[in-house]
């Protein structure tokens, strides 16, 4: 499943970052395989969503979430 | 003895600035670095007999030049070897904050280590054992706890006895760096090489992170608590209304504009006066009495009475930022900016355009791509400020007395929708292909330190009364000379004047728009000094008494106006198509000098002026013509 199948509330952990013009700055900000991410919760209106990872908290859009390969741990 | 020279970096929110700004005090200097739109601040400081001057990078999460700010860190230390370089990590956030120091290491710049937020991150179950990182490393780690004397004494002490000369990777990194020259050298491609390299480096802060830091689980932090109110459900929405609100109150009509309108008064009814009265006595000449009390201290009001304004929304703004409030803001916002090709962040200056379209344009600057930067810049002209307000309300009351409201109301859905439009008309042409991403970290809520928002304020606003100042007062001397002067030289006849020739001229662009006459030219460009004179410069030259126009009494006036050849001058249809082209048409000088200003471009400012002037022809054109085919008047 992408970062995007998730639901708040479950840790996941990344398996891929597939290839987009955001791969590398996704990676940058911690992104990259074998990482734990915990899905926090998503925006009102559905997008973007937030997570925390590596102690701190980031959003991403929904589209960026796709294209990460997770799976979840808990 | 040579100044100690003091770069610091580290990522955005890690209270680099506070640590600047606690240093250096008001005795820092901001410009801007080459090219750029990033602040360059630096500051001189003298300590035990040593001078040290001390230069705060913008806030990074990596040096790889894909952004503005990164190409600037980038860039100084392939140029600069400054004698010390501290790295400012958040201590409560030190994963993804060690990604910038090991990049900067693996470059040979040694530093020290900085661990700020100490008291916030064993808050959060982080403990960090200095002298394991330093071991680690190979450089020295201090630690500070963001803003107390004591920390600002502890950094100077650093930097008066510290020799970088004498630390050296350790063989750890050492090891680290082999690794990243080995991929470099891998054949492999630029894509992949730089993918690997990131991969090695949290590689190499996994095992830093297991030697050195211990978490042990804590209870959800006040953040997250308030996160679940903030940025989740209804209440996120009814909040950054309500936040909204209050931000607009208190520039608009709380503190700012009041200010701002007791500045401008005391300017016209004191310091005018009494410079006119001082001339008068000493026997000036008339043109230079003229020029003074109409043009040059008219000019400097203009500056002036936007400075209480710029000053108090930067204050609230700033202090928002500090909270960590503003990130908030743009990750509910997201969604409905996308839809414009914008994102999130942006949503902040065009609300501020609804007020004021300087303080929106200076506001672009937070945006991260040059795209959201130049599309917001580009379309905050067509919102409907509150310079505007007394031209629709006046037309709507003279012309629409019935449909007053309505017709207002569809002037602000104008003004929005055109907006929208030319975002994504210029999202597809001018701008096409540059990517606008959203990709924002949610800092922790802080109470913001107040040296460092009252800095910020003032940084602007001298920004402000400088850069833009010179040009609008440059700018409403010529309007003055072009209102009071004609071939012949001077006149006291307004419709004698160049202003009237331009009017006229301007006026035979109008035909298609049913209102070229020449007083309605002429309101057209006197309303490029501010937008609020096109009510007076027609009212004025429709030839009712000065001081009965008054642009907080639409009523009022109008009553006053029907009774002159105003009222049959416009037809209805002729007045909304006015209406419509001073909505969207170009930005005051004032809005003009703060877009050179932020764009550093005469170019994108002269594109500013005539592609809202074209967009402003058409729109009103349409409303006449397909007006007069449906068959109004």
């Amino acid at each position: 499943m992408t970062l995007k199948d998730t639901n708040p509330g479950m840790i996941v952990r990344i398996d891929e970052v597939g290839e987009s013009a955001l791969k590398q700055r996704l990676m940058t900000m911690g992104l990259i395989p074998g990482t734990r991410v915990e899905i926090l919760h998503s925006a009102p209106l559905g997008d973007p969503i937030a997570l925390r990872l590596r102690s701190y908290n980031l959003a991403l859009r929904r589209d960026d979430a796709a294209t990460i390969q997770v799976t979840q741990i808990k | 003895m040579a100044a100690i020279s003091v770069a610091l970096t580290g990522n955005p929110n890690t209270g680099k600035s506070t640590i600047f700004n606690e240093l250096t005090g008001a005795r820092q200097k901001i410009g801007n670095w080459p090219g750029v739109t990033v602040d360059k601040k630096v500051g001189l400081i003298e300590y035990n007999g040593r001078k040290i001057s001390v230069v705060d990078l913008p806030g990074t999460y990596s040096i790889n030049a894909r952004s503005q700010e990164e190409q600037v860190v980038s860039d100084y230390f392939s140029e600069n070897k400054p004698d010390i370089v501290v790295d400012i990590v958040d201590a409560s956030n030190i994963a993804r904050n060690l990604f910038l120091t090991v990049q900067l290491l693996e470059h040979g710049i040694p530093l020290i280590i900085n661990l700020n937020m100490m008291d916030e991150a064993e808050r959060h179950g982080i403990k960090i054992d200095d002298s394991k990182l330093e071991k680690i490393f190979g450089m020295p780690v201090t630690n500070t706890v963001g803003r107390s004397n004591k920390s600002v004494k502890v950094l100077l002490d650093v930097f008066t006895n510290t020799r970088m000369s004498n630390y050296h990777p350790s063989q750890q990194l050492e090891e680290h760096i082999n690794r990243i020259h080995q991929i470099q050298n891998s054949g492999l491609s630029k894509e992949k090489i730089d993918e690997e390299i990131i991969t090695a480096r949290y590689d190499f802060i996994d095992k830093v992170m297991a030697e050195a830091v211990t978490l042990s689980a804590a209870s959800p932090s006040l953040s997250e608590k308030l996160d679940a109110i903030f940025t989740n459900g209804i209440s996120a929405l009814v909040i950054m209304l309500v936040a909204f609100y209050l931000l607009f109150q208190i520039a608009f009509e709380w503190v700012g504009q009041p200010l701002a309108d007791m500045l401008g008064e005391f300017f016209e009814d004191t310091v005018a006066p009494a410079a006119m009265e001082a001339m008068a006595a000493a026997g000036v000449a008339d043109w230079m009495q003229s020029l003074v009390g109409d043009g040059i201290i008219v000019g400097v009001g203009a500056v002036l009475s936007f400075v209480p304004l710029i000053f108090t929304l930067f204050f609230v703004l700033s202090f928002l930022d500090g909270t960590g409030y503003m990130a908030r803001v743009a990750f509910v916002m997201d969604p409905i900016m996308r839809r414009v090709g914008l994102t999130g962040k942006g949503i902040m200056p065009l609300i501020m355009g609804y007020g004021c379209g300087v303080p929106a344009i200076m506001g672009a600057r937070a945006l991260d791509t040059n795209k959201d930067r130049m599309i917001s810049i580009l379309i905050t002209p067509f919102l409907t400020c509150s310079a505007k307000v007394p031209i629709i309300a006046l037309f709507a009351v003279m012309f629409f007395p019935d449909n007053a409201a309505n017709i207002v109301f569809a002037m602000y859905i104008i003004g929005l929708a055109t907006a929208i439009l030319m975002a994504k008309v210029l999202g597809h042409t001018v701008f096409k292909g540059q990517e606008s991403t959203f990709l924002l970290e949610l800092p922790p809520y802080r109470m913001p330190d107040m040296k460092t928002v009252l800095l910020e304020t003032w940084d602007k606003g001298k920004g402000y009364i400088i850069k833009a100042g010179t040009i609008i007062f440059a700018m409403t001397v010529l309007i003055w000379f072009l209102s009071n002067f004609n071939s012949d030289g001077m006149t006291e006849e307004t419709d004698q004047s160049y202003l009237a020739s331009i009017g006229g001229a301007a006026a035979t662009l109008f035909a298609p728009q049913g209102f070229n006459t020449w007083e309605a030219g002429a309101a057209v460009v006197t309303g490029l000094a501010a937008k609020e004179s096109v009510v007076s410069t027609i009212g004025v030259l429709y030839g009712a008494d000065e001081d009965s126009v008054d642009t907080d009494d639409a009523d009022g006036t109008a009553d006053v106006l029907m009774k002159t050849g105003m009222a049959t001058a416009f037809t209805p249809l002729a007045a909304l198509a006015f209406m419509v082209f001073t909505q969207l048409y170009s930005p005051c000088v004032t809005a003009l000098g703060t877009i050179k200003k932020e764009t550093q471009s005469w170019k994108w400012m002269g594109f500013a002026f005539l592609y809202t002037c074209a967009v402003a022809w058409v729109a009103s054109m349409l409303v006449y013509q397909i007006g007069s085919l449906l068959g109004f008047q």
